[in-house]
């Protein structure tokens, strides 16, 4: 156990290090980017005299060295700062933002998980047969498709064609669940992807463990090839696919800005746009930090869960 | 029509969208019956003439995000402008032509100097009840210019002396301004310019004098208002009205398809096409909204020689221009800002693309590419609007026939206007609607903010400075005319046409203005909107 333990020392204050390069790298990016936020803000009337007097409300006539140090100081008090343009606190951008986007992550977490590990053992049972191909062929196919182009095609179908549901969640983009027909074809533009690379996954560790040596001896011990399949084969064959479906849970948190942008909904996605657009740096910056604690913190929780279904590949960091 | 109006029912009771359900019930009641029970004005059917009172109408338009606020003097995107205008009021608003029209200054008397404006407010109540006051009035004016801030209509009161104005009784302002200035109105409905409650800072929950009262609101989502019923120029004919945000035009189209919404605004050109006689919506084109065209700056090589402008001038196909960039949703320009504004000089003839006369020109200035000294220019331009990377390879192409070089240099969207305002020579640009008389203060002055073509003289500042001391409305417009003389001769911008705002609504709503361009009076006027049955 304790060499458990110094593992997740060593590996949370990496994650930390981690996180605090990212943020500087941020700051550093955001600061490069042409323009500022005083720029940004008087669009095509760039009278400079408003220019300077914007930057002089904005305080972004100080170093750039002083802004950054004195916002990480407000960080290690818990306090993010607020927006160069609405002067609104970023807490509440990101509280705002993560709702949408959570509700997003989970019911698409919630329906992958059973759909792309179903699919893949059931592609597994015999491999090369009828339904193994159907299955490859098909989830090759949707695989293929890019998410703006699958999102347009859903809408045109379901929502214009057929009426059966709202083609946007405008209105309720930031509390999506008040409406939750609005829902549906996100969360299915959402899954297409992500289920298709992990039942691969699924398949291919199945057909692994099905051959492996342990599998055949439990046979021929006269294990039931259900008991085989279910409690031998796939703790195994979701080594893989965990670490997958970590990387997913991260691509679902960080906000699809694709999905986010085609239905309307307010996800971090859609602040982290209009963000860098308006040059808004403690608001990108509070992002950055929310990003960072969320990646570390997934991968760390992934390869847990690796370490626990097969001991003996050992952590991939 | 019947059939189109059942089956967006259809969409929306599929849809299971309850507040559209709702709406739909409370714009007549008649579901699909047919028998007008729900209306007061008790038309009957889809009657046009006599609007009916009630019902929610949603539209949707794109937004500035999470840090969108309803502070109007902060008034930026045209979210805003709609929003502020359902929420507050100015005391002057530009009419489609662009001359100012009373609004809460019931009128306007300048002194013999033209320099001291009595203005008399009308009877005007803010939502919570108080009349709107002279105080109310000088107190906005003296946010606005306040020095410690940035607001964009600062710059349109800088005439004003807002220190030696005053507030003789309650309805009667005084304005004393720093020189005489003919068209002072103009500055009452500059954008932004709204009038505010004496006092008020904080405008999370505010209190206006505009037709619709504030519900709730959801930065970068949605704003609710709802009728009311005290506005003076009478209530508006909606119970409610909701603006939601949605950034995408695709969005914001799908949305009004599958009715989402009732009225979807800038609309792509290509969508108006696709559904303007499909029957499902409506489209409404707003003429004249944007101006589009190149600025040349007179101050440097090779612009500040006039011929090579003239050559310029004389190269645009500008119908081409506006198939090409425009998608054809336009009509074309005479290198004047404005056309159809009052004070247009529609005198002036029409400019037609002559190549073998921009080709003397420009051999005459030096620039022969027979003996290798062919002309090569720069044109900034940048995804920022609609059409300008088009516009600049369509100019490319033929300013090539006239053995121009054009090179075109594509730069970030959202710094171009600050880095073509004075770098560079040669750049795509564009504008919302104004009076003549801003254009030229706002950018043909020596001591205009945004002096993009650079154009300084004092001759030309002198010809302003005379009309706007001119009380005499005819010798005004005849000074309009001999500055606008000078600027298709030799100015710095080649305007090659004005594009059409596209507007999509549902088939129920009525009493859009479609000759408003955008940002005037009649536009976006929810006030004046009302539903039909079915």
């Amino acid at each position: 156990m304790s060499d458990r333990r110094a593992w997740l020392v060593r590996r949370l204050s990496v994650g930390v290090l981690q996180i605090a390069g990212v943020l500087a790298l941020v700051f550093l990016l955001t600061e490069a980017l042409p323009g500022d936020a005083a720029v940004a803000l008087a669009g095509d009337h760039p009278d400079p005299e408003r220019i300077a007097r914007i930057r002089e409300t904005m305080n972004l006539d100080e170093p750039a060295a002083e802004r950054l140090a004195q916002w990480a100081a407000g960080l290690l008090t818990g306090d993010l700062g607020t927006s160069l343009v609405s002067g609104r606190p970023v807490t509440g951008y990101l509280t705002a933002g993560l709702g949408p986007t959570l509700v997003l992550a989970a019911l698409t977490m919630a329906l992958l998980v059973p759909v792309a590990v179903g699919l893949g053992v059931l592609a597994a049972r015999r491999e090369g047969g009828r339904t193994d191909r159907l299955i490859s062929t098909a989830t090759l196919a949707v695989y293929a498709v890019p998410e703006f182009a699958l999102g347009v095609l859903l809408v045109v179908v379901f929502a214009l064609q057929l009426g059966r549901l709202p083609p946007t969640a405008v209105g309720h983009g930031s509390d999506p669940l008040a409406e939750p027909a609005v829902l549906v074809l996100p969360v299915l533009v959402l899954l297409a992807r992500p289920v298709c690379s992990i039942s691969r996954l699924v398949r291919a560790g199945m057909i692994d463990a099905l051959a492996a040596p342990y599998s055949a001896q439990a046979r021929r011990y006269g294990v039931p090839a259900g008991r085989v399949r279910w409690a031998h084969a796939l703790p195994n064959a979701l080594a893989p696919a965990a670490q997958q479906l970590a990387r997913t849970l991260d691509w679902l948190l960080g906000g699809v800005i694709v999905v986010e942008t085609l239905f309307v909904i307010q996800g971090l996605g859609t602040i982290l746009m209009d963000a860098v657009a308006a040059r808004d740096i403690p608001v990108i910056q509070g992002l950055a930090v929310v990003f960072g604690t969320l990646t570390v913190l997934l991968n760390l929780g992934a390869d847990l869960v690796a370490r626990h279904f097969a001991p003996r590949t050992g952590a991939a960091a | 029509m019947r059939t189109t109006g059942t089956s967006r029912r259809t969409v929306l009771a599929a849809g299971g969208g309850t507040a559209a359900a709702l709406a739909l019930a409370a714009c007549g009641g008649s579901g699909s019956g047919g028998s007008a029970s729900g209306g007061t004005g008790g038309s009957g059917e889809g009657g046009d003439a006599t609007p009916r009172s009630g019902g929610k109408l949603r539209a949707a338009f794109a937004g500035g995000g999470a840090g969108e606020t309803l502070d109007p003097h902060l008034t930026n995107l045209f979210a805003d402008a709609a929003r502020a205008k359902a929420l507050f009021d100015k005391l002057a608003e530009f009419g489609s032509d662009m001359s100012a029209q009373p609004r809460l200054a019931e009128r306007w008397e300048p002194n013999d100097a033209l320099d001291r404006w009595t203005i008399t407010l009308r009877d005007a109540l803010w939502h919570d009840g108080k009349p709107v006051t002279a105080a109310d009035v000088l107190y906005s004016y003296r946010r606005i210019a306040d020095p410690g801030q940035a607001f964009r209509a600062k710059a349109a009161l800088e005439p004003i002396d807002l220190q030696a104005s005053e507030a003789p009784d309650d309805r009667t302002v005084v304005f004393q301004l720093k020189r005489p200035y003919a068209d002072f109105p103009n500055v009452m409905a500059a954008f932004g310019a709204y009038i505010v409650q004496d006092s008020a800072a904080d405008f999370t929950e505010p209190v206006g004098c505009g037709p619709f009262r504030f519900v709730s609101f959801t930065p970068g989502e949605s704003l609710l208002v709802s009728r009311f019923d005290d506005y003076w120029e009478g209530a508006p004919h909606l119970d409610e009205l909701e603006f939601v945000i949605a950034d995408e035009e695709s969005a914001r189209i799908n949305a009004l398809l599958g009715g989402q919404v009732e009225y979807a605004h800038e609309l792509n050109p290509a969508t108006a096409r696709a559904h303007e006689t499909g029957g499902r919506i409506q489209i409404i084109r707003l003429a004249n909204s944007a101006m589009q065209g190149f600025v040349l700056k007179t101050d440097r090589a090779p612009f500040d020689d006039k011929r090579v402008r003239e050559a310029f001038f004389l190269i645009a196909d500008r119908q081409e221009l506006i198939d090409g960039a425009l998608s054809g949703a336009g009509e074309i320009g005479n290198d004047l800002f404005g056309k159809g504004y009052q004070y247009y000089a529609d005198a002036i003839p029409q400019r037609e693309q002559d190549l073998d006369r921009a080709r003397a020109l420009l051999r005459e200035a030096g620039h022969d590419p027979d003996n290798g000294t062919g002309l090569t220019v720069t044109l900034d331009t940048s995804p920022v609007a609609t059409g300008f990377v088009e516009a600049a390879e369509i100019f490319k192409t033929q300013a090539a026939q006239a053995g121009v070089t054009v090179e075109v240099k594509v730069g970030n969207a959202e710094t171009y206007w600050s880095d073509t305002l004075d770098g560079g020579m040669f750049s795509c640009t564009r504008s919302g609607t104004m009076p003549i008389e801003s254009h030229i203060s706002q950018r043909l002055l020596t001591d205009s903010p945004t002096n993009a073509t650079q154009w300084r003289h004092a001759d030309f500042d002198d010809l302003y400075q005379q009309a706007q001391a001119t009380r005499d409305e005819t010798e005004r417009a005849a000074l309009y005319e001999r500055m606008q003389r000078r600027l298709h001769a030799e100015g710095g911008f080649l305007i090659w046409g004005f594009a059409d705002w596209i507007l999509g609504a549902a088939n129920s709503v009525r009493g859009i203005a479609g000759d408003a361009p955008a940002n005037t009076l009649d536009w976006a006027r929810f006030d004046r909107v009302w539903l039909a049955e079915g």
